[in-house]
């Protein structure tokens, strides 16, 4: 099989592929060899994932820099798919005999005479959405320690009532190297940071948490302004002491309003992971042939947008290779596609939308979301809530979950108040909010002109892979919904 | 064996011997400064087989391992961890938890245990059996093919599936430490599952899910089992619809019932405790829970077949030994879960809670955590209920364990005078937490050790169900 192939391997073009070939000895023959084996029993396509991940950690407990953490990963997956069979193997020793040998292991999906002859690597241009470090990745760990004891100082300085601060700088550098039959070379250099703080605040009767972060791809560079860690100690300090006089949540379908950024979480939930093609390719999710159809009023345009530079869900390609891009997913609220991967695409015939991402090596990949909000809209905020008679307004989130199959999904407001004839009035405690994908999005009454994105701290779990992923929504009014409370 | 300073061509990685590799890191650890240091090494094969609509759907097998270090210097500490055990894998490991250690700050309460409360269980506690490989790939494959079919069998409302499940899995672990401890053990999994989903006239679909887990191939539960299993839950959630906002008695099933011992062993845990971070700070020696509920976390449990829990362990992620620990006693909180940092902090001794990952500082962990049954059976305390809400089903991350406020997603079926009718599904229930543990009004006798956490069904009094 690898005698068929003609075309000249092209010589690694960019920094983060060379890094591959000179740490681990990787080489051109190799990759073609490990991909002839894959497909030596009869796969119709397979790929080869190097990953090599640095990371490193550092915390802020009690005003002492207690912890400090590094740590290092490499390895390759190997898949073979047959149809609608994937066959996969990994490994975590970059030797030749051991990359061979997972490729045999992996080819066993397939039964069969070796069918498609490799077709030469395209050594495609990648997009440009992040900085990448190319020395090498030796850490200014003053500079991050520094972030973390003034988020410390600022969180602690801002009330009497704060009586816990842990603040917490991450990092990675992720490295990966696609090679795959159908002639896709790919590789790219991925940082991605991220600072969060923790406050717990007393007073005579209650405690109370609040929490905030931002992050994304980038470096040290991202938090400044409105990200500088004193502004995000305030922020989980003021969540935190708004909480110590929160009153229950009510209970029950209202009217409620969600603030821009982060409660897109609502999208992600709602629509996200029911638009992913595999549930549709296999029919399990409840989006399933509703594609040209109403999933949501008028007022609603949802995007996924791999695309954005520096953003936590953006990705300069995916993890099978394919340049990312922006998918439209609902238009003036008709359901307009899925979001796909190689498989899916292969299998049902759309286009590849560049959605094939996994966690990491040891992981098959999947069509997820990268960066998914909502389009703006006309109307002043101020406008929205004075619309709310009796309702909720919510504007930070925790968690969300969906149930793809029945549509059912949750999210769990973290910070939220009353609206009371157009007014917000006493912050109430945590609540799950519930609704249902197909149908929630038809409530969406007004769409506030302040789209805004969130900051850089959503991480996105399916089938136990977690990927990294930002939402974005502007204010929007639901005339309905249903608000897991306590009260009346 | 391999010495890991002898050579720059370190071994293949299959023939290192992990025990001694572990010893030397630590040396190693030592003599580069740290005063302490502590070393776990892994190493994992799994394998995976999924079967949808009667065809292999992915096949996945594989192996990985990796080594982690912590490292004090007086009492400083840092932590590194690599998936590379070569020689230079190990060298750049030591040298940069001894270069993290330089930017840490000295905590008083930071260190290791003593060497005198460190230890490890004697005898074979029954956590490895290489069982779980000795089917043939093709056997393997069947049974996760006849799990899919089964549920495929069951009802001709059950028109499609995310597929039938098989895996297995081994896995080893090492730990070392400058004290003088060295310890290991095996242990073994696998499984089988069924994720069928049902369809209604009007084209409703619900999915469902079961699967039986095990350590020893034979203690699985058939395929056929867990299909019917997985299809019945799948169909019992046709037709389901909300309900209004209203009070009343929730009954949570076992599946749903071991998430509430969860959030208890969190809130009890050390950490949450000396961070003032949970709703059962001040409560030790206090009434928690209605009386009659009793819970234990022991990490020394042997099943009544003669194999190890899947909780159970020779030794916590220090080195000390594992035991058994009464957390509430008839209502009364009796300990916090501890490991020997928040011990410390709290001004206790460890419960032997640590646990441990390959990178960063020991947390705490639940070994085999359950809730003492109650007499009656599930029928029995559903059938005391006229208005009810029997929940088979929860979802997303509504607890708050710093205040006990507890809101979440739930779906299960309706319960009217005393027997179980439609399905429900889109409301959530919500309380607070401190308040949902003494409102316990009563427990079954259906306990059954599916996997380490595990709960009988409990009626929970005074919640809210939200909903139309």
């Amino acid at each position: 099989m690898s005698a068929a192939h003609a075309h000249p391997i092209p010589a690694p073009a960019y920094s983060h592929k060379r890094y591959f070939f000179e740490k681990f000895g990787i080489t051109e023959r190799l990759l073609e060899r490990c991909l002839g084996e894959a497909l030596a029993a009869g796969g119709d396509y397979a790929d080869l994932y190097f990953e090599s991940v640095t990371a490193t950690a550092l915390g802020v407990d009690e005003q002492i820099v207690k912890s400090a953490s590094c740590g290092t990963s490499a390895g390759c997956g190997i898949r073979v798919l047959s149809g609608e069979r994937t066959g996969y193997a990994y490994t975590d020793n970059l030797s030749p005999e051991r990359l061979l040998h997972a490729a045999k292991t992996a080819a066993l999906i397939a039964s069969g005479p070796a069918k498609h002859p490799i077709q030469g690597f395209q050594d495609a241009p990648v997009a440009d959405l992040y900085p990448v470090p190319l020395g090498g990745f030796d850490l200014d760990l003053a500079a991050r320690l520094d972030l973390i004891q003034r988020a410390d100082r600022a969180a602690r300085a801002f009330s009497p009532q704060v009586i816990q601060v842990r603040s917490s700088y991450s990092e990675e550098l992720r490295r990966i190297l696609i090679a795959a039959s159908d002639g896709a070379f790919a590789s790219d250099t991925q940082p991605l940071c991220r600072l969060n703080v923790f406050v717990i605040a007393k007073d005579d009767q209650n405690t109370t948490r609040g929490s905030s972060g931002c992050g994304g791809r980038g470096g040290l560079e991202i938090f400044v302004g409105s990200k500088s860690p004193e502004n995000l100690a305030r922020e989980a300090a003021r969540g935190a002491i708004l909480q110590l006089g929160a009153v229950p949540a009510p209970a029950g379908e209202m009217e409620v309003v969600l603030g821009p950024g982060w409660p897109g979480i609502l999208l992600h939930e709602a629509v996200g992971h029911g638009l992913e093609a595999d549930f549709n390719r296999k029919k399990t999710s409840a989006f399933a042939g509703l594609i040209g159809q109403s999933v949501a009023s008028s007022k609603v345009s949802v995007v996924d947008n791999g695309t954005m530079t520096g953003r936590r869900g953006s990705l300069n390609v995916d993890d099978e290779g394919s340049p990312t891009q922006e998918t439209v997913l609902i238009e003036n609220g008709i359901l307009k596609g899925y979001l796909t991967d190689k498989l899916s695409s292969r299998l049902t015939g759309a286009a590849n939308t560049g959605s094939g991402r996994r966690e990491s090596y040891q992981c098959i990949p999947m069509p997820r979301m990268t960066n998914t909000y909502m389009l703006a809209g006309d109307d002043e905020p101020e406008d929205i809530i004075r619309s709310v008679k009796r309702g909720l307004y919510a504007v930070n989130f925790g968690g969300g979950q969906v149930d793809i199959t029945n549509g059912k999904f949750v999210f769990s407001a973290s910070e939220a108040y009353l609206i009371e004839d157009g007014h917000i009035t006493a912050p109430v405690k945590d609540a799950t909010l519930i609704g249902n994908g197909p149908e929630a999005l038809k409530y969406v009454s007004m769409v506030g002109h302040d789209l805004k994105l969130d900051e850089g701290i959503g991480t996105c779990g399916k089938a136990g892979q977690s990927v990294p992923v930002g939402v974005g929504m502007p204010t929007i009014k639901l005339d309905r919904m249903t608000v897991g409370g306590t009260g009346r | 064996m391999a010495d890991v300073s002898a050579s720059p061509t370190f071994e293949a990685a299959s023939t290192v011997n992990l025990r001694s590799l572990a010893a030397e890191v630590v040396e190693r650890a030592i003599r580069a400064g740290a005063t302490d240091a502590e070393v776990v090494v892994r190493e994992g094969d799994e394998f995976s087989v999924s079967v949808r609509m009667g065809q292999v759907e992915t096949l996945q097998e594989s192996g990985s391992r990796g080594l982690g270090l912590r490292v004090l210097v007086g009492q400083r500490s840092a932590s590194s961890s690599t998936s590379d055990l070569t020689a230079d894998g190990i060298a750049q490991v030591v040298s940069s938890a001894l270069a993290l250690a330089q930017v840490t700050e000295e905590d008083v309460f930071a260190g290791l245990p003593d060497a005198a409360d460190m230890g490890q269980l004697p005898g074979d506690l029954h956590l490895y059996f290489d069982d779980v490989y000795s089917l043939p790939a093709a056997e393997r494959i069947e049974r996760a093919r006849r799990a899919e079919a089964a549920a495929l069998a069951a009802d001709p409302r059950i028109t499609n599936s995310q597929g039938g499940g098989f895996d297995a899995a081994t896995g080893r672990k090492v730990f070392a430490n400058s004290r003088g401890f060295i310890g290991e053990y095996q242990t073994s999994y696998c499984g089988i599952s069924a994720a069928p989903l049902a369809m209604d006239a009007n084209g409703a679909m619900q999915r469902d899910f079961w699967s039986s887990s095990a350590r020893r191939i034979g203690d699985l539960e058939s395929p056929e089992e867990i299909g019917q299993e997985a299809a019945r839950r799948a169909l019992l959630r046709l037709g389901a619809r909300r309900m209004p906002t209203q009070q009343v008695p929730i009954v949570f099933a076992p599946e749903v019932a071991r998430s509430l011992l969860g959030h208890l062993f969190e809130a009890a845990s050390g950490d949450s405790i000396w961070r003032s971070a949970s709703f059962l700070v001040g409560e030790l020696g206090k009434t928690i829970a209605s009386p009659g509920i009793t819970v234990v976390d022991d990490h020394t449990m042997i099943l009544p077949n003669g194999v190890g829990g899947f909780g159970t362990s020779a030794f916590d992620g220090e080195g000390l030994p594992c035991r058994r620990t009464v957390v509430v006693q008839d209502g009364v909180l009796e300990t916090y879960l501890l490991n020997t940092y928040s011990a410390r902090k709290l001004k206790m001794r460890s419960t032997g809670n640590a646990s441990r990952g390959l990178a960063g500082a020991p947390g705490i962990g639940a070994g085999n955590l359950y809730l003492l049954p109650g007499k009656q059976s599930p029928e029995q305390l559903i059938a005391a209920i006229p208005a009810g809400f029997y929940v088979t089903s929860l979802m997303g991350f509504g607890a708050n364990l710093v205040t006990g406020d507890y809101s979440r997603g739930a779906s299960g079926l309706w319960i009217e005078n005393g027997e179980l009718t439609f399905a429900v599904e889109e409301v959530t229930i919500a309380g607070n937490l401190r308040a949902m543990f003494k409102n316990i009004t009563a427990i079954a006798n259906d306990l059954v050790f599916r996997g380490s956490v595990t709960a009988p069904t409990l009626r929970v009094d005074g919640m809210t169900v939200a909903g139309a």
